[in-house]
């Protein structure tokens, strides 16, 4: 008979960016009976969150005229009226609080003069609410974060242990299956309670800000075992990507001065937003660019990828040196380009999944004992379109909410017991079905045609005819794809195999981001529909709720709550 | 702009599974790169076009997450923060970091290192542990108090310092720099009261003594940490600590911020 190896906790959490660290030290924190265990596919402080630089929103002077009220309404406002009120005033409540924990555990956020903590303006804040720690806010939050592990005995950290499902059975939650990269093992990781705090799914497109292991596994994982995903249809791109890397070039750059111009040398923006030119809302600056892009006026770019150019030549060499020193850095060693004689080929990039695995306000599935928190959830908080550092402020908020509630239903919890069956069955679908047997085209080239095909279609315009054409093309590749096909048929760190599981997962996830997008006729915060340009309060001021079929995703729909803000027009 | 101006180079990637094969070897690659393919480009490239069983490890692509540290002719480096033309040779070689098992092709085993870790509280310690939980204002820092640490808080725990130590390579027991350096990093913060916690394992005969200051591993630094330069000042603060008996008391003064506080009730269990 086979028996499978197993492993045992109480709070089980999977990955480890702001969210899952956070989570964990919070459920440890509860009760040090409690066993929290992090399995994360890459070493623990590698994750995505690593990267983020502009900030982390919360208030933090009310005397000086911030209020919880006007955060919550920013972000009402930003989210295009999508955004759950009421989590919204319970989130931007707590946030002070993550700050400050944050700053006893050795944060080195920026300081005033007269040492406090400094805060600095961000697009879409009425008010200067962005904590921030020099230009490496994300590199200090994670290692803070992580250091504080350290201090629990009852955190236990499994670096590279890619999860491949979640043991659901009669509406419970019972554990996660995963792999051990280092020999290939297989486990069943059995546990009371599980938080899944996966990230993103920015490696859709091809064009991302997101590093390499952003795949939506934690989104799939959880559709597979019935959780609706939310609001798919939404995904924020920024305006300025580097081409051909994807990489940010953060807003500091149109801040200090510098021009977008199209292939005539034109500031193009006086045509779309002649007051603020370059500083127009993230979104309206994407559609120009790509306007210009569509219309003839960019400049050619490597696989398609058609750019305009951000110009800084004319700024002082002080500034670029001074003031925009990690843009600089990025553009030399990244682009080889030194911006102070070179414009800096930019195009707008996949930067933000809205949308994410339903929860209620207080980051609980449907699942009994399975939250999720941080970018893989959504609460929603976000709605449409999220502001500038309120999603680090979530992943915070959140893992910090799941990780208390998680251990304190583990302390009434008994020992919970998967079937074989369920653990077999995954571990004959991947050992048996894929890595021994497996069939289908080149795995890579699925890929690269899913990420061309959401690049083309689900892009910063969409209409209902090229989002059905994706939607038929990634049924096609679905098909392709077959079971997936490994060559490395090696146990030690087979990375073939995990991303042929990755990029199955984002085969699940690409199906409804198109499905979810097609239904809303409407044009919303990020999603911008050409054939239907205008909001549409009447019929679409709700949620998108995309469940599991065998035919596909089938849609449903939830009112938005509102508390205290009625929808009006998002003018800036 | 020529961005898309593209010229071959070779690969010389050393490959080795030590659990089913016997000794390493060099397996060549023709890669077409630009001007601004960086190593780690040119890597995936191979993995994705030519040879998916390459192992590599890699997660940012921006030089932030500390995973992709190898030896591109010979010397350590991130992958992704190397442009392959800036090299400027035809061939490029491209091995593990020395001084690590090697568990993959490119892929080394950083647990070890990880767990040594552990040894030096990576963390404030400190004794009011009500407030560290339930804060109810801020500790103050000042700019001056800040630029004490904050060098050595930039380590992205690439391991290369380590790489590159001679001492490292010599004794597997030796703290060495990267760990050294995160020790330093929690001593030089104002809010930490933990010195005499971690003396212990500082102080041992794998501590900072066995260091000799060859700065090998501040040359390889991408992040501009300087570990040596952490070594040196741990050492100061011991030869402080054991002439004068006890090391600085420092005082930490809470700011207290009024509309923090406030009562949660959380639900408990599902609906
Ligand atoms: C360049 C950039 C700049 C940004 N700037 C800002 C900013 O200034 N302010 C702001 O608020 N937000 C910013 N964001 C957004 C913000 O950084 C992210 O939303 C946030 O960091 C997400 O954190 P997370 O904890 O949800 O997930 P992540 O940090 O993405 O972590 C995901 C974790 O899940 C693990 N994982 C995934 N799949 C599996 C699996 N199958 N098995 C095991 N583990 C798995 C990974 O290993 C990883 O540990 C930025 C984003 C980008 C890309
Ligand atoms: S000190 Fe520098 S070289 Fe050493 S691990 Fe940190 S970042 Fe890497
Ligand atoms: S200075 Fe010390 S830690 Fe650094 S490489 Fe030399 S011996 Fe190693
Ligand atoms: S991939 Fe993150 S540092 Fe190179």
């Amino acid at each position: 008979m086979f028996m499978p190896n197993k492993l045992e906790a109480d709070v089980l959490i999977i990955g480890s960016g702001l969210a899952g660290l956070r989570a964990a030290i919070e459920a440890a924190s509860v009760d040090n009976s409690i066993q929290v265990v992090v399995l994360t596919k890459v070493h623990a402080m590698r994750s995505h969150s690593v990267a983020y630089a502009g900030g982390t929103a919360a208030v933090l002077y009310p005397e000086e005229g911030d209020s919880f009220d006007l955060h919550a309404f920013d972000t009402v406002k930003g989210s295009d009226y999508l955004g759950d009120q009421d989590a919204i005033e319970l989130m931007v409540r707590i946030a002070p609080q993550e700050i400050l924990r944050l700053e006893h555990w050795g944060m080195p956020w920026s300081r005033r003069p007269d040492g406090r903590i400094a805060q600095r303006p961000f697009g879409g804040h009425s008010f200067d609410r962005a904590c921030f720690a020099a230009d490496k806010t994300g590199l200090y939050v994670m290692q803070t974060l992580y250091n504080t592990t350290h201090k629990y005995d009852n955190i236990e950290i499994f670096h590279e242990w890619y999860v491949t499902s979640l043991l659901v059975e009669d509406g419970e939650f019972k554990g996660v299956t995963a792999i051990d990269m280092k020999n290939g093992e297989f486990y069943a990781f059995e546990a009371k309670a599980g938080i899944i705090a996966t990230g993103g799914a920015g490696r859709l497109y091809s064009f991302t800000t997101y590093g390499h292991s952003a795949t939506a596994d934690g989104l799939a994982m959880a559709y597979r075992a019935g959780i609706p995903l939310k609001d798919m249809e939404f995904i924020q791109f920024h305006p300025t990507g580097l081409v051909p890397q994807g990489i940010l070039i953060s807003e500091a750059a149109r801040g200090e001065g510098g021009y977008l111009r199209n292939n005539k040398g034109e500031r193009f923006m006086k045509d779309y937003a002649p007051q603020k030119m370059e500083l127009a809302p993230r979104d309206i600056v994407s559609r120009a660019m790509m306007k210009e892009i569509l219309e003839g006026r960019g400049f050619p770019g490597p696989n398609g990828l058609d750019y305009v150019h951000l110009d800084l030549t004319h700024l002082a060499e002080e500034v670029i040196d001074e003031k925009l020193t990690e843009i600089k850095m990025i553009a030399i060693k990244f682009g080889g380009i030194d911006p102070t004689k070179e414009p800096i080929p930019v195009r707008p990039v996949a930067h933000y999944t809205m949308g994410g695995i339903h929860t209620d306000v207080y980051g609980r599935t449907d699942i009994r004992g399975l939250f999720a928190a941080g970018e893989a959830a959504c609460v929603s908080v976000h709605g449409a379109n999220r502001l500038g550092c309120n999603s680090t402020m979530e992943c915070l908020v959140y893992g910090y909410l799941t990780g208390k509630q998680a251990a304190e239903y583990v302390k009434e919890k008994s020992k919970s017991d998967p079937s074989s069956e369920l653990i077999l069955t995954e571990e004959r679908r991947i050992f048996d079905g894929i890595l021994r047997g497996g069939n289908g085209e080149d795995p890579y080239l699925i890929k690269k045609e899913l990420q061309n095909t959401m690049s083309k279609y689900a892009y910063v315009f969409r209409d209902g005819e090229g989002l059905s054409e994706a939607l038929k093309r990634v049924r096609e590749l679905r098909q392709r794809f077959g079971t997936g096909r490994v060559m490395d048929k090696s146990r030690e760190f087979n990375q073939n195999l995990i991303n042929v599981l990755e990029i199955d997962m984002m085969l699940d996830v690409a199906e409804v981001v198109l499905v979810s997008a097609i239904a809303r006729t409407e044009s919303r915060g990020a999603h911008y529909r050409l054939d239907y340009p205008k909001r549409d309060d009447v019929n679409w001021l709700k949620h998108t709720l995309a469940y599991k079929t065998v035919d596909g995703p089938r849609l449903e729909y939830i009112p938005v709550r509102i508390t205290k803000w009625p929808p009006a027009e998002r003018k800036y | 702009m020529s961005v898309d101006k593209e010229i071959e180079v070779r690969f010389k990637i050393f490959r080795f599974n030590p659990k089913i094969e016997f000794a390493p070897s060099w397996q060549e690659y023709k890669v077409k790169v630009n001007r601004s393919t960086t190593v780690l480009d040119a890597l995936l490239k191979i993995k994705e076009e030519q040879d998916p069983t390459l192992a590599i490890r890699y997660s940012c692509r921006q030089a932030v997450c500390g995973s992709c540290g190898m030896m591109i002719n010979d010397k350590q480096m991130l992958a992704c923060f190397t442009r392959v033309l800036e090299l400027g040779s035809d061939v490029i070689k491209v091995a593990p970091l020395k001084n690590y098992r090697i568990i993959k092709d490119l892929v080394t085993d950083f647990n070890e290192l990880f767990q040594k870790e552990k040894q030096v509280k990576p963390y404030i310690i400190r004794h009011d542990l009500e407030e560290l939980l339930s804060p109810t204002g801020t500790y103050k820092q000042t700019e001056d108090e800040l630029l004490r640490y904050i060098q050595f808080a930039d380590c992205i725990e690439c391991g290369m310092c380590n790489s590159a130590c001679p001492v490292s390579a010599t004794d597997p027991l030796y703290l060495g720099p990267m760990i050294l350096n995160r020790a330093y990093r929690f001593i030089s913060d104002p809010r930490d009261l933990g010195f005499e916690q971690r003396l212990k394992v500082i102080d041992s005969e794998h501590g900072c003594w066995r260091c000799h200051f060859a700065a090998s591993c501040s040359a390889v630094c991408p992040k501009g940490v300087d570990p040596a330069k952490a070594i040196q000042l741990l050492r100061r603060a011991l030869v402080k600590k054991a002439i004068l008996g006890i090391s600085s008391s420092k005082k930490v003064e809470l700011i207290p911020m009024e509309h923090i506080k406030g009562k949660l009730e959380l639900p408990r269990g599902w609906r």
